[in-house]
């Protein structure tokens, strides 16, 4: 398997780049815009809210149950922002706690048991970074998500919603069929962290969201979505009953392609699509200090310390440390 | 602050010193490197570059680097301050790597794993498309020659500059652990200063075994987003590794002179569990028998284990791969394992 190998030039995002990648993120975080429990009703008949992790608590800024699409059961999982003041308190903006992960899993884990299809629709800025989420293991809840759904034997439709917050999302963002409405954006960091480590500044986070390249269609020739969802009108906080039947329509359509499927090829289709992910090149380049085995007589000569026997190098003059510390640089 | 003599480029280790950030203490470069970069008056750990790492853990002349040619490539056109590439070229100057982690096969105390260690001070070890290929890549040769994989994280998180696709090498780097779990393969991740953001949300919560270095920062988000999300102090030694162990979510704190023999024995005592059978001859040696741990274990206690606890042992399911486990386990990449290449010693 080889990865993508197409280059870009770099260039600083120019200002109409800026200006479309900030307008999709307004709207992306448009308070009117749909969240997973707007949709539900719109697409699924008897959605039944389940709450609890069964370890620790109940995490309202994630939602799931079982519901039924088209007469068939099937699991629905979702980021759940609010929509004024006291829903967003409610909701903590979105943004879960570990227990929404563990939530997640273990609605996941009913949907496999039962043979339910799994739904999913993202919407956060991110996993919550508060202390109580890091004593609580946040890294671990979104780690162990992650790693049940690549190996879940049932279809997993993921629908990027609004916001796209890395982990947080991806925690319940992998799938076999990964489709993002319109106007819904996927990062790795929020424009905001991105400019703050990047460009020291807050102020430039239209510019990181431009450079980060997160809109609906550039995650589509990223390869990290697979279809992209229209919205009605001039987006899909002006008609959510709209915005829920296209999106009906095309989880359906996947579906009926996914439960086709042996639980065996899904699996394989899915690691396949996760592996493909990427943009690297493989140059070929040999190991930088190749290993091979020393004839006899060195190795004798080497044992007895005769002169004019090289020493194996160690790996720490191949690669060594420069001595002292070294500044920090932050990753997403 | 590294202080180095002013007359060559590279004064090299000896002949400098380095202020301990911990205690204040100078000490000689030569001395730290002679105690594996450990402070010899406070116990502070230094950060250590891949080949040391290589030094202190496995057997002497037993690493094979693989995938040594892998380069990352600018697929979004990233610019901040200055391009990608600009960034790549000054880390691959400052380190003599390619990107930010190195893998191979190799030997710990004469047992062979696979094992991928990564250099902080390449973009602050951050994970994009190749450290994320590498590491699948590393998983999926553990898969296929069943030898336990082995992670040595150091790294800022998520490479930004490559966007969702370094997002996605969380993933990329997960679903081989599934797989190694219903294979039977050990994954042990060994936790360094730091270890936060992405690589942390990934493979690096998920060793069958997490074993840490002291003191080192180990945490999801930065300590100051923490501190901010909340406007309040945060807990005393937040955010390091005798935090997560206080907390349950790594195993031991061991200290970098005792860090081989841990992983030796850790070795010993997790094999790889025994194949579906086929290559049951070859396991003839293992201490409980072709049938799998846990049936030899019953098989030693006799009924005693059903009846005082309960527990019914099902000796298909004990053997390791039952037939439901088997189909997932084929799917795999066997591809990788060569012909040619002789079967993992045990
Ligand atoms: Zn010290």
């Amino acid at each position: 398997m080889t990865g993508t190998t197409t280059r870009v030039e770099a260039t600083p995002p120019t200002a109409e780049a800026i200006e479309a990648a900030w307008q999709r993120v307004q709207l992306a975080r448009h308070p009117q815009r749909p969240r997973t429990l707007d949709l539900v009703p719109h697409m699924f008949t008897e959605f039944t809210e389940l709450h609890g992790d069964r370890a620790f608590g109940d995490d309202a800024a994630v939602v799931g149950g079982p519901a039924l699409l088209e007469g068939r059961p099937v699991m629905v999982i979702g980021h759940q922002k609010g929509s004024d003041t006291e829903s967003n308190i409610l909701r903590n903006f979105g943004s879960p706690h570990p227990e929404g992960f563990r939530k997640a899993q273990r609605l996941m884990r009913l949907a496999e048991k039962l043979g339910l299809p799994v739904i999913t629709f993202l919407d956060t800025a991110g996993a919550f970074p508060g202390p109580a989420a890091e004593e609580r293991g946040q890294a671990e809840a979104i780690a162990s998500s992650i790693k049940l759904m690549t190996g879940l034997q049932v279809p997993i439709v993921v629908i990027v919603l609004g916001e796209g917050g890395s982990g947080g999302a991806l925690a319940i963002g992998v799938g076999d069929a990964v489709l993002a409405l319109e106007n819904a954006v996927y990062s790795v960091i929020s424009p905001e962290g991105c400019a703050s480590i990047l460009w020291r500044s807050r102020e430039e986070a239209r510019t990181a969201a431009a450079a980060m390249r997160m809109t609906a269609a550039d995650q589509l020739d990223l390869g990290v979505v697979d279809a992209v969802v229209a919205e009605p009108g001039e987006g899909a906080h002006t008609d959510h009953a709209a915005t829920a039947r296209t999106l009906r329509a095309a989880i359906l359509s996947a579906l009926r392609r996914l439960t086709s499927l042996e639980a065996e090829e899904l699996l394989a289709s899915r690691y396949a699509r996760l592996r493909g992910i990427g943009a690297y090149l493989d140059t070929g380049a040999g190991a930088t200090h190749p290993v091979e085995p020393p004839s006899l007589g060195r190795r004798i000569g080497r044992m007895l310390r005769l002169p004019g026997v090289p020493r194996r190098p160690r790996w720490s003059e191949i690669w060594p440390s420069d001595g002292g510390e070294d500044e920090n640089e932050r990753g997403a | 602050m590294p202080i180095k003599f002013p007359f060559s480029r590279r004064a090299g280790p000896s002949d400098a010193w380095t202020k301990c950030p911990a205690c204040d203490a100078q000490v000689f470069n030569r001395q730290l490197e002679r105690s594996a970069r450990v402070c010899p008056g406070c116990g502070h750990h230094f950060r250590m570059s891949i080949g040391e790492r290589i030094d202190l853990l496995l057997d002497p002349g037993s690493f094979e680097e693989r995938d040594a040619g892998l380069e990352a490539i600018d697929r979004l056109g990233f610019h901040d301050e200055r391009p990608y590439d600009h960034r790549l070229e000054a880390s691959r100057v400052k380190t003599g790597l390619r990107d930010a982690l190195v893998w191979g096969v190799a030997r710990i105390d004469g047992q062979r794993v696979a094992i991928a260690i990564f250099d902080f001070r390449f973009m602050g070890g951050s994970m994009g498309s190749v450290v994320g290929e590498k590491l699948a890549r590393c998983f999926e040769t553990a898969l296929a020659e069943r030898i336990p994989a082995i992670v040595v994280s150091a790294s800022g998180g998520a490479r930004m500059q490559e966007g969702t696709l370094s997002l996605m090498q969380l993933a990329k780097t997960t679903a081989p652990l599934a797989r190694l779990d219903r294979a039977g393969v050990p994954f042990i991740a060994v936790l360094t200063d730091p270890t936060t953001g992405g690589v942390l949300a990934s493979f690096a919560s998920l060793g069958d075994v997490i074993v840490a270095e002291p003191r080192a920062l180990i945490g999801f988000a930065g300590a100051r987003v923490a501190s901010d999300t909340v406007g309040e102090e945060l807990p005393d030694g937040f955010q390091t590794a005798e935090f997560l162990l206080e907390h349950g979510f790594v195993d031991m704190v061991v200290p970098r002179p005792e860090l081989r023999v841990t992983l030796a024995r850790l070795l010993r005592l997790l094999p790889v569990a025994a194949d579906d059978g086929q290559e049951a001859a070859a396991l003839g040696e293992r201490p409980w028998g072709p049938l799998g741990a846990l049936s030899g274990f019953a098989e030693r206690l006799g009924g005693a284990v059903s009846e005082t606890i309960g527990i019914e042992v099902d000796t298909e399911v004990a053997g390791n791969g039952g037939p439901a486990t088997a189909g997932t386990t084929a799917a795999a990449p066997s591809a990788t394992r060569s012909p040619d290449e002789p079967e993992a010693d045990r």
